[in-house]
């Protein structure tokens, strides 16, 4: 049998896009509504990054803020980049235009002072975005080796289900596409806290996994030295009522989508690029749509969430798919789910039928097939910040 | 359909699928066991007694303490299991390891 492929965008530098929009960045939150107008002018082609950072940052966060915006304007779901400026601001809108021309893009930069005010600057910039979407529009996708895939394993809104179902299906995935040469990677480190041994045990080295031990042994320690009890956030309070008693029984059933056998090949900063075959696991919070942006910062091109309680969640420029193991979940909110694999826990469906249905859905989508995420617009975006804003 | 969905053989507590109501008698491989008190669906029960101090076992890995002795049969959750991790508030005050900080970036790309 030959390997499976997916229709994909081949881009300059050699990975591949699952999607292929014109993303209009705000340097800085004053840019954002102005990004947001240009955008949803050729949406949805147009796609937006607003965020609240960029200015008044101190200097580690200025870092994780500027080489985020950076990653997605060299992500290969991106055609093209058109960057709003102010003018004033601490991001440098030229270093994000480079980091896509360097990826092979055509990228812009419109600022809103030098432009002469809000109006000037939308109309301007909306005549640019129309002529690059235009342009995309025009990009054939092609046959593409699933080897060029990296996936985000992701879960929120965890119940029972999560750990029983929804996650092992997702592990199954995950282990399947690194055998046929692909990537994975997880991230939450809050939520691996009690289930480190488990994949440190898969590092090829001392030292790699060692680089998890410390960043796991990092977030535990920020709440040791608040002198909080970590127990007030995880599990959450609906993870609570849905069964989850404890931080390492949540990580336990949480770490199961990463996979039960890949490697784990490398540890990675928020948003950094990830270049190893096998498991990656990146440095975010367990908070949903910072993790997912930092997922996809650092190269995902699909995103599949397991959710048990069910949530919205979704990205400016990847497909996030949506799948659960709760019944109930998958008929009462049915709009924000893609793969309903409840059949697990009643014997309706094996595990593996479960895992070969959402493989080929992972293939559908990176081909184009259209998300709950997608079909409703949601595009959340958020970028992890750890210092004061002063 | 089982009510009650065990992982790994190492378990001492299981999952219910189903809310169990007391008195209702549940299987764990050739073990009958019965049930004590209302265990939401999603909820966990304990397969065996669990002795106050003792780890409670799922996925095969210890999920927490048990913090009063649980008999078998008893509702396993919140108020008689705490977690080991993450307790600041017990804990004597202790330093975050700068080495850990894997997110900031190299040195070269400061103030570019």
């Amino acid at each position: 049998m030959s390997a499976p492929v997916f229709q994909g965008y081949r881009r300059p530098d050699g990975r591949v896009g699952t999607r292929n929009h014109v993303l209009v960045v705000p340097t800085v939150i004053c840019a954002s509504v102005v990004a947001e107008r240009v955008a949803a002018a050729v949406a949805p082609i147009g796609t937006a990054l607003p965020h609240t950072a960029g200015c008044g940052q101190l200097g580690p966060d200025m870092h994780v803020t500027h080489d985020t915006l950076a990653a997605y304007c060299g992500h290969p779901t991106v055609g093209a980049v058109l960057v709003i400026a102010l003018g004033c601001e601490q991001v440098v809108a030229q270093r994000l235009a480079e980091a896509a021309r360097a990826a092979g893009k055509p990228a812009e930069i419109v600022a809103i002072q030098s432009e002469g005010g809000t109006v000037r600057a939308t109309a301007r910039a909306t005549s640019i975005a129309r002529a690059m979407a235009a342009d995309l529009a025009r990009t054939p996708r092609e046959a593409c080796d699933v080897s060029s895939l990296i996936l985000s394993v992701k879960c929120g809104g965890s119940d029972y289900t999560s750990g029983l179902a929804s996650n092992p299906a997702l592990g199954l995935v995950a282990d399947r596409l690194v055998d046929l040469g692909g990537s994975a990677v997880l991230g939450e480190i809050a939520e691996i806290m009690g289930a480190e041994h488990l994949l440190a045990a898969r590092a090829p080295n001392a030292e790699t996994a060692g680089r998890l031990l410390r960043v796991i042994n990092r977030v535990e320690s920020e709440a040791m030295a608040l002198g909080l009890d970590i127990r007030g956030t995880q599990p959450s309070p609906g993870n609570i009522r849905g069964g989850l008693t404890t931080i390492e029984e949540k990580s336990l059933g949480a770490t199961h989508k990463g996979g039960e056998r890949t490697p784990l090949a490398d540890v990675v900063p928020y948003a950094g690029r990830i270049t190893r075959k096998g498991l990656t696991v990146m440095d975010t919070p367990g908070l949903d749509v910072e993790s997912v942006t930092g997922m996809v910062g650092g190269g995902a091109q699909v995103v599949v969430f397991t959710t048990g309680l069910g949530t919205p969640t979704g990205n400016p420029i990847a497909p996030v798919i949506k799948i659960t193991g709760n019944a109930r979940t998958a008929a009462s909110m049915a709009d924000n789910i893609d793969l309903d694999v409840s059949g697990v826990l009643d014997d309706r469906e094996t595990l593996d039928a479960a895992a070969a249905r959402l493989f080929d859905d992972v293939l559908a989508v990176a081909s184009g097939k259209e998300t709950a995420t997608e079909r409703l617009g949601f595009r959340e975006f958020a970028i992890h910040r750890r210092n004061p804003t002063i | 359909m089982n009510p009650v969905i065990v992982i790994s053989v190492a378990d001492n507590v299981g999952t219910a699928l189903e809310t169990l109501e007391p008195g209702r008698v549940v299987t764990r491989d050739a073990a009958a066991i019965t049930v004590r008190e209302r265990i939401p669906r999603g909820h966990k029960i304990a397969l065996a007694a669990i002795a106050a101090g003792a780890p409670v076992i799922k996925y095969g890995n210890s999920i927490g303490t048990a913090t009063s002795e649980i008999a078998a049969g008893a509702h396993v959750h919140t108020h008689n299991v705490s977690s080991a991790r993450g307790r600041g508030d017990l804990a004597s005050r202790r330093e975050v390891p700068q080495d850990g900080r894997i997110a900031e970036p190299p040195d070269d790309r400061r103030n570019a």
